[in-house]
């Protein structure tokens, strides 16, 4: 469980930093570095057990039922590395808390940093393939966020987005990748894979798998041709490159190719893939770094040659080259954090990383010079340090290569002159930052940094120096216990010494030496205050601008692929939808063609058919006349919707009738009053505005559309006879019938089925019924209307101007003028309308009725207020407020349905009770009135809030007439009523800038 | 009387699709609205169409399943309705903004043709 927990532990102290204040910078690091040590100590109390060359596993279930486990698994070169990311993150941790200033966020660093840390262990000590890719992305979008700490700064923003890009897309590559090796060996568990080396190298996948992986891991380590993220990822705070750059994030790509070396190593295929993107970073990544300006420019690109160097030597198929390797990942860890610490230091005291601009820092900061110096030094691979022992290890590999004259001559010389190279830079770091004149126009005055800064770096100084001398008695049981976790049983004889005796990896060493001293000095005169790299630069081979243009082609093909394939015309794709549709139906009956009813058909009754006779003329009619009569075509489709509701009253469904109706009422009310709000539309006006040839355009669409309509209705009427003629299969529907009385205590099945049976459901319903009535009132107090809609219709002006209009009076008993008689009769209707609505409500469940009618007919009767008296005149005497009645409503059917939890039984279930009251007699109670009488609340609060909102907006457009436009409807005379519509609206046109 | 049902339903439909491929907002929401009644019918008439049979257990008829109609497509269609309602008032709120925003009744927003 312990191994669990070293992956728990971050995360979980990540979460706690998240939610410290911004100024807790004390507070903060002293948890990540609490949670950094605990990690330490859990990972190295496993190293008894690894001594033995034992595998420690730890399953936590997930999701049994889906064979979905999170397997941890650790093994000798999981310890090891799992010691490297905590040891370094505590390290890192100390210095970061000195390094970062006090108006940064520091909390929010270290929740970052220790997201990464439990990701970066994830990776490590995954049990799973498809588990360690999901760790994998983890830390590449943890590692974005670090890297963009200072999001203000656009290279950071820039150089985080593309770090990314890289290793995000590499990632979905290994996804891939580790599919496929699942699938060759039929497991994703990691023991499974290693197991079966053999399978997977002779499997014809293999080469897919291959590269697919390479492609992951040479992301992650910045291997060309991805190298070039990691030099724009160094805008990130120096801790972030310290521990990202030399320790984790870029190791993750070679921990990977070590990890599967045991499956997929062997092969030329991976001879010539591995070891080539290796050769081209080692090389191309020291030369880069010769030719460097900024400090940490320098070591990024130093980072990726040494990672090449680890690459090409997992590429050599050799074990030693391995555990060179390995050797090497550690070495390059320790070096390379203290000398990015050394930078920051620099940076932090000075102000600068500017090589040009430092020099004889020596004198203000002493020790950061020595660490820096030793650090470089071992960078280089000078003798006595650890640098130097895996140097002299890469070199006696590229001896021994077997293969062709050109590998067996060529790889030793390339080794010398990245070694030439790697001395050079090292010189010029150090000589030119710390050694010369005194620097005199710096931004600061330098002086040694804090003692608790220096002392992480001088930790790892003194590693290098001590690895470098005695081998032997430090690093290598260690690195035993690693090797021997990945190679088993074919673990070659090796030793670790400082001396070999006079050989030949020796005099390739001494060479690199005398050519890095001699290079750095013919090369003196030329880098002062220049940043152009020769030849690189000359031949425009910037990674970054191919990245940029690849990226910016990979837009604009998009949208043009966007365009091209699908369009935001709404028309075009209704009229797909309707096609697919027609598809969708057609597919099924060419297979199986449309068989012969077998029910008898009923005898047409006359009154039936005349009745929808009329419907369908009239549901016709509103199809032709929606364009330019459109309260003619409401009406007409209201009529139709009325022989539906008519329809369900003849067979048999009273409940849908009742609905359909109140519903009819309440949609016929709702778009009479956005009517107003539409443009006007003439059809002389539409006929003189188009040219010949889009008269010929529509004349042909409409054709088009007119075919489709009647395909789509004679499809539906073959359909529906089809489906009419013949029996019912076997449903679940004589369940409800048997038991809603037995069961549920109702008589009237359908409002049984929605407040008991399937209680569940009407609840969502009706909380979607909320959640649209409040976005319309949101919408709609947000609405503009157009400024032609805003004064008023030329019907009220009709109106006015005979009746002669006064003011309406929001305070008097009734509206004046003609609607005083239907004010009378609509206020006396509103407790009749209540009474009917309780009435609909209590018996809903024995009777046609329910929450849901008697809700739309108190909404009836509330909206008829406003229609009569006129919005003004309604509020100043009812205060409704439905958002409070939609709350209640919601309420009330959830406590309804929580109330089952007292019983206690599952959540909806109806709770119910018998008494005897005195004079009233047997009372029956249940919890399905009270999630009924919810529905009610809801569905009075949800249709009144929706009609009202927008009843409203003919008040908002008065308003905002008001105050610039000094009534300007009442100057209109009798008689001289402008004679066109078009004119009419511009007389009563508020100020149009306004 | 199936037949007259399913021309019915057909006829809605018809008349449905027709303005659902009109360019006014008005024209679609009436489209909307027709197209609803035929697709509630449709789902009406799955549970086949008996007179006289309403769902309502009384005490002469017991519970006999053959002797009701079925409740289940009654049930999905009443819900039908009122989430109906619903989304028509949504996108009438939602053509009126389109419109005050636009400054056309389009449904796409602007007049490519008058």
């Amino acid at each position: 469980m312990s191994l669990t927990w070293i992956v728990i532990l971050p995360f979980a102290g990540s979460l706690c930093a998240a939610f410290l204040p911004s100024h807790a910078r004390n507070t903060a690091a002293w948890l990540a570095g609490g949670v950094a040590l605990a990690c330490v100590a859990l990972t190295f109390q496993f190293y008894p057990q690894m001594m033995g060359g034992a595998v420690v596993r730890d399953v936590v279930q997930w999701a049994p039922s889906l064979g979905l486990d999170f397997t941890f698994r650790m093994d000798g070169f999981a310890w090891l590395f799992a010691m490297l990311v905590t040891v370094m993150g505590a390290l890192v941790i100390l210095y970061a808390r000195y390094y970062m200033a006090p108006q940064d966020p520091v909390p929010r660093f270290f929740s970052f940093f220790l997201a990464f840390m439990g990701a970066m262990l994830g990776v490590v000590l995954s049990g799973n393939l498809i588990q360690l890719v999901v760790f994998w992305e983890l830390t590449s979008l943890t590692s974005f966020m670090l890297i963009a700490y200072w999001y203000h700064r656009a290279d950071a923003r820039r150089g985080a987005r593309m770090a990314l890009t890289v290793t995000a897309g590499g990632g979905l590559c290994l996804l891939a990748g580790v599919l496929i090796l699942g699938r060759i060996v039929g497991s994703y568990d990691l023991d499974a894979v290693l197991a079966s080396g053999e399978l997977v190298r002779a499997h014809s996948w293999y080469l897919p798998a291959l590269i697919l992986i390479a492609l992951g891991a040479l992301t992650k380590s910045a291997q060309f041709p991805f190298h070039f993220w990691l030099p724009h990822a160094m805008a990130a705070p120096t801790p972030v490159s310290v521990y990202l750059h030399s320790a984790t994030m870029v190791k993750a790509g070679v921990f990977l190719l070590v990890r599967l070396w045991p499956v997929l190593a062997g092969t030329d295929a991976w001879f010539w893939i591995i070891g080539s993107a290796g050769l081209s970073s080692l090389v191309l990544g020291a030369y880069m770094a010769i030719f460097q300006r900024d400090m940490k420019g320098v070591l990024a690109y130093s980072t990726i040659s040494h990672l090449g160097l680890i690459t090409l030597l997992l590429g050599l198929n050799s074990a030693l080259a391995l555990i060179a390797a390995i050797f090497h990942i550690v070495n390059h860890a320790t070096f390379k954090a203290s000398l990015f610490m050394a930078a920051g230091m620099v940076d932090h005291e000075t102000g600068t990383r500017d090589l040009s601009r430092l020099s004889g820092l020596y004198r203000a900061m002493p020790l950061t010079a020595t660490l820096a110096t030793v650090g470089a030094a071992a960078m280089a691979g000078v003798p006595l340090l650890n640098g130097f022992i895996s140097k002299e290890m890469f070199f006696t590999e590229t001896i021994f290569i077997s293969g062709n004259l050109i590998t067996r001559l060529g790889l030793p010389a390339m080794a010398v002159i990245w070694g030439i190279f790697s001395v050079a830079y090292s010189l010029r770091f150090i000589l030119q930052v710390f050694f010369g004149p005194s620097a005199r126009d710096l931004p600061r005055n330098p002086h040694e940094p804090p003692r608790w800064m220096l002392l992480p770096s001088a930790l790892l100084v003194a590693a290098c120096l001590v690895v470098g001398m005695v081998p032997a008695k430090t690093i290598e049981p260690y690195l035993d216990v690693a090797s021997l976790s990945v190679l088993g049983a074919d673990m070659p004889l090796h030793s670790l010494a400082v001396w070999h005796g006079v050989s030949l990896p020796l005099i390739m060493s001494l060479l690199a030496m005398a050519g890095g001293v001699l290079l750095y000095r013919a090369l003196g005169k030329y880098q002062q205050g220049t940043a152009v790299v020769p030849l690189v630069d000359r031949f425009h081979l910037d990674g970054k601008r191919i990245f940029e243009f690849l990226l910016e082609k990979l837009d604009v093909s998009a949208r043009g692929l966007t365009q091209w394939l699908s369009t935001e015309r709404l028309q075009v794709q209704l009229l797909l939808l309707i096609c697919a549709a027609f598809a969708s139906a057609l597919i099924p009956l060419s297979h199986g063609g449309l068989p012969e009813g077998d029910m008898s058909v009923a005898a047409i009754d006359p009154a039936f058919a005349m009745m929808w006779l009329v419907g369908a003329v009239c549901a016709i009619a509103a199809a032709a006349q929606a364009k330019y009569h459109r309260l003619a075509a409401l009406s007409l489709s209201g009529a139709a919707g009325l022989a539906t509701c008519m329809t369900f009253v003849w067979f048999s469904a009273p409940d849908l009738a009742l609905t359909q109706l109140v519903v009819e009422v309440v949609t016929l009310v709702l778009i009479l009053l956005g009517l107003r709000w539409l443009p006007p539309r003439y059809k002389s006006i539409d006929d003189d505005a188009r040219s010949l040839g889009a008269r010929i355009r529509a004349r042909s669409r409409r054709l088009r559309d007119l075919g489709l309509a009647i395909v789509a209705g004679a499809g539906m009427t073959i359909l529906s006879f089809a489906v009419l003629t013949r029996q019912a299969g076997e449903g679940i529907s004589p369940f409800f019938i048997e038991n809603s009385l037995l069961l549920a205590g109702g008589a009237n099945v359908i409002n049984v089925i929605l407040v008991d049976f399937r209680g569940f459901d009407t609840l969502g319903e009706i909380t979607v019924l909320g959640i649209v009535a409040l976005t319309v009132f949101a919408l709609l107090r947000r609405f503009r209307p157009a400024p032609e809609s805003m004064g008023l219709t030329p019907q009220q002006q009709e109106q006015d101007a005979q009746t002669g209009r006064s003011p309406p009076d929001p305070h008097a008993l009734l509206p004046v003028g003609p609607m005083m008689l239907p004010a009378v009769i609509v206020q006396l209707l509103l407790p009749v309308a209540g009474m009917v609505a309780v009435f609909f409500l209590l018996r809903g469940h024995n009777e046609p009725g329910g929450g849901f009618v008697a809700g739309l007919i108190v909404t009836t009767a509330v909206i008829l207020q406003y229609l009569v008296g006129g919005t003004a005149w309604a509020e100043s005497r009812t205060r409704i407020h439905p958002q409070y009645w939609i709350a209640l409503g919601l309420l009330c059917a959830a406590g309804a349905g929580v109330s089952a939890w007292l019983a206690p039984r599952q959540f909806l279930s109806a709770l119910t009770w018998h008494t005897t009251l005195p004079v009233i007699g047997e009372l029956h109670l249940s919890t399905v009135l009270l999630f009924d009488l919810g529905v009610f609340l809801l569905v009075v609060g949800a249709a009144v809030l929706i009609l009202v909102a927008l009843a409203h907006q003919s008040r908002r457009g008065h308003r905002k007439a008001a105050p610039t436009h000094v009534e300007p409807k009442y100057e209109v005379a009798p008689g001289e009523m402008p004679s066109t519509p078009a004119t009419a609206y511009a007389l009563v046109q508020p100020n149009k800038g306004d | 009387m199936e037949v007259v049902y399913a021309l019915a339903i057909g006829v809605l439909t018809g008349s449905g699709v027709w303005l659902l491929l009109r360019p006014r907002t008005f024209q679609v929401i009436m489209g909307l609205s027709l197209l609803s009644y035929a697709v509630n019918l449709f789902i009406f008439g799955m549970g086949r169409l008996t007179v006289g049979s309403a769902p309502i257990i009384d005490a002469i008829k017991q519970t006999d399943p053959s002797l009701y109609d079925d409740p289940v497509p009654q049930a999905l269609v009443l819900t039908a309705i009122v989430i109906g309602f619903a989304t028509t008032a949504l996108f009438l709120v939602v053509l009126l903004a389109s419109r005050g925003l636009t400054g056309t009744d389009h449904v796409d927003g602007e007049d490519s043709e008058p």
